[in-house]
């Protein structure tokens, strides 16, 4: 099966097209309330997972043992990229490293032209979503078909995926029946999940048997043997690796890992993170491609994609790299629950997009901002298997980008607070001024009303804060003061 | 046992008979408490904002101020706590000496709760609600002392030595109640919006009060309570434990 088809190649050359950058659109600060309802549905069966999970192993064990196993190959990335390659060389395949995006979406296009592919089957990846896979092969005029179930939703509604392993988590069951309804013209009952599922069966089994390249991400590879190991759910990523004639394999340099005995404890890990089970319903493993007489491709292309990860790898947050993709943190995340994926405007979202995405955007196109897209509440760090300090980086993210981008005004408010807060008498001015002093003047500013404490307005940087919630006044006799009264110095 | 209180700037401005009822409980339990009078704030939300230079020079008179003290600090504010133990190690990550004297002030900084059960030896307080008799109360964890401080079930366990009222479960108590500081402001509407979920459930398990450790989550909740309307009253955890307490 090793051998180009003989029939003429029809499809045009290599064309510029555009790649979509990470951030699509500014955060968005708002939730949608349509969007929560799914999100809190999903989020708490996935907290109630998360609870038995951790009746079934040693939780914490199991996350120094995970962590231990990523932070050894992020460490030695390098010479296990290399080992790899050799044992993905050595078993047939062939390996391209690709430094950015685009040069990774040319090398699955040339593959597409040398086998004259019009179309592409391809499982679930948030690698080829964040370079631009879909779009680059569309411009091309190479038809795409997203095969899972959850994706080809997403991409019917020309929609985009709101998290990294429930494209569609923001979508509810009548939606997805109504986007049927439409494109069969026969009514589908949102209760009855047998009929929606099998006519996505139906209409994607088609698209596997006759489609010449599938297209799949991977969760591990493993240097030592240069197998590729894919989780899923569904079974589509197994029919994209066996059924067309060639597999593509698209893969961040940072899933490398050294050995078998990491690649055990993972395949267990990112199910038991993600959903609460130790397997997953589907776990692919592939060692070069089909050998003669076997059924399977007759060839496998294997894409190292760099695009900013060997960067963020020699920076002091290259503990981010360590992450699974298991999309706990997502989950674990009360920003991310309230405004759903979308709002991020980017390929990864919740708190480990917004880290990842402004390293890997190296702070370009305020990709910084997104790590205000959190209340530093640690519920992310304390949700991932691999132990990456999120909240920690949110912090030093922001600093790196008001070091980048200044805000003025804001910078000369923390700059003048700073030195009246690092003395005492500075301090204990700002109490009196912020209390008794000032306590006709706040009441009058803040619209008046009962005096019991509390305002329902109050002058800005505070409006913020009243445009939805009352004001606590200041006191009008701090503590500071209360003490020296009543107990001297 | 020589206690030194860290107040804190919230406390301070706007709770300030929260830091009386510490003091009074504190004392209750057999403490001689000291209060460094030239403290500030530990430099959390500079911090946080991402001013780390401008956190720094307050987080300096932290140090000066209780670097010149022995003995356990105690603060009725986890938040402030986690700043100490965990955020100026990152602050002074460049500066060996004060990293040092950071570390030292961190392992004898305490969060209230943790410093009654663990230091001082006592599960149960007793303390009354101040309020209408048998009023059941919601406890709202806070974020950094659960997640930050490790400090999980002590404030819940001296909840339940409180008489005058009856604790309810409520569902997903993890959540935080969006207040995080000045993400409250920058983002208005999520904050709000975690807020809303907060009271929901607490009004949902039946509960009539909502009890506290962060008196920044007490404002907020309280607050947006308030807006709405709720038959929602908020204490801060000192205010059952101490309900007369005063210096």
């Amino acid at each position: 099966m090793s051998t180009s088809p003989a029939r003429p190649d029809p499809v045009p050359p290599l064309q510029v097209v555009h790649v979509p950058t990470r951030v699509h659109h500014p955060p968005r600060h708002e939730p949608v309330p349509a969007v929560t309802v799914n999100l809190h549905r999903a989020a708490g069966n996935w907290s109630r997972n998360r609870a038995r999970a951790k009746t079934q192993v040693d939780w914490e064990d199991w996350r120094e043992r995970a962590r231990a196993v990523r932070a050894d190959a992020v460490e030695h990335m390098p010479e296990l990229l290399d080992r790899l390659q050799e044992q993905v060389t050595a078993a047939g395949g062939h390996v391209h490293r690709a430094a950015t995006a685009e040069e990774a979406n040319e090398v699955v296009l040339s593959v597409c032209r040398d086998h004259g592919a019009d179309s592409v089957v391809k499982a679930k990846s948030m690698t080829t979503e964040e370079i631009g896979l879909n779009e680059a092969l569309g411009g091309a005029g190479i038809d795409v078909v997203e095969t899972d179930l959850v994706e080809y939703i997403v991409q019917a509604l020309g929609d985009r995926p709101s998290h990294i392993l429930a494209p569609a988590v923001h979508l509810s069951a009548g939606q997805v029946a109504e986007l049927f309804g439409r494109l069969s013209g026969e009514p589908f009952d949102p209760q009855d999940t047998e009929r929606l599922v099998s006519y996505a069966r139906g209409v994607l089994r088609e698209r596997f048997l006759s489609a010449p390249v599938g297209v799949t991400g991977v969760n591990f590879a493993v240097a030592e043997t240069g197998t590729l190991i894919v989780v899923e759910s569904e079974g589509n990523v197994r029919l994209c690796s066996s059924l067309p004639r060639v597999h593509v394999a698209v893969m961040g340099i940072e899933k490398v890992i050294r050995d078998w005995a990491g690649a055990a404890h993972l395949v267990q890990m990112l199910p038991l993170a993600a959903h609460g089970r130790l397997t997953a319903a589907y776990t692919s493993y592939v060692t070069g491609p089909a050998r003669d007489g076997d059924d399977g491709p007759g060839e496998l292309h294997l894409i190292l994609l760099d695009d900013g990860r060997s960067q963020i790898r020699e920076g002091p947050m290259a503990e981010a790299l360590n992450c699974i993709r298991c999309g706990a943190c997502l989950y674990a995340c009360p920003v991310y629950r309230q405004v759903g994926g979308h709002a991020y405007g980017t390929t990864y979202a919740g708190p480990i997009g917004a880290v990842l995405t402004p390293l890997l955007e190296d702070l370009a196109d305020d990709t910084g901002e997104l790590a205000w897209m959190s209340s530093l509440c640690g519920a992310c760090t304390e949700a991932c298997p691999v132990k990456i300090p999120l909240d920690e980086q949110l912090v030093q993210l922001r600093a790196a980008t008001r070091e980048r981008d200044p805000h003025r005004a804001e910078a000369a408010l923390f700059s003048g607070w700073s030195r009246l807060w690092s003395r005492s008498g500075g301090y204990r001015a700002t109490a009196a001024t912020g209390g008794r002093a000032l306590s006709p003047l706040w009441r009058k500013l803040a619209g008046g009303g009962a005096d019991d404490g509390w305002s329902a307005r109050a002058p800005f940087p505070f409006s913020g804060w009243t445009a939805t919630r009352d004001a606590r006044d200041p006191a009008a006799e701090p503590f500071h003061a209360r003490w020296r009264r009543h107990r001297g110095r | 046992m020589r206690v030194q209180l860290f107040i804190t700037c919230l406390v301070d401005l706007v709770y300030p008979e929260v830091g009386e009822r510490t003091v009074s409980l504190l004392e209750r339990l057999g403490c001689e408490v000291v209060f460094p009078a030239g403290q500030t704030c530990c430099g959390q939300p500079a911090y946080n904002s991402g001013y780390p230079d401008h956190a720094r020079p307050v987080a300096d008179r932290f140090l000066e101020v209780f670097g010149a003290t022995e003995g356990p600090i105690v603060a009725p504010f986890g938040s402030c706590v986690h700043m100490v133990r965990h955020g100026f190690a990152r602050l002074y990550a460049e500066d060996p000496q004060k990293l040092a004297a950071a570390r030292a002030l961190g392992a004898r900084t305490f969060d209230l709760p943790s410093f009654i059960v663990d230091e001082l030896g006592h599960d149960q307080v007793g303390g009354r609600y101040p309020g209408p008799e048998g009023t059941p109360v919601a406890y709202h964890d806070e974020c950094h002392m659960v997640r930050g401080l490790g400090s999980v079930g002590k404030p819940q366990g001296l909840l339940e030595g409180v008489q005058g009222c009856t604790v309810v479960a409520t569902e997903r108590g993890d959540l935080c109640c969006g207040f995080g500081g000045t993400f409250a402001i920058k983002l208005p509407q999520v904050s709000t919006a975690m807020a809303d979920e907060k009271l929901d459930r607490a009004l949902a398990a039946g509960a009539q009060a909502i009890v506290s450790t962060d008196p920044g989550c007490l404002m907020h909740l309280e607050g947006r309570a308030r807006r709405r309307n709720l038959p929602l009253r908020v204490h801060h955890l000192v205010d059952l434990l101490e309900p007369e307490g005063a210096l």
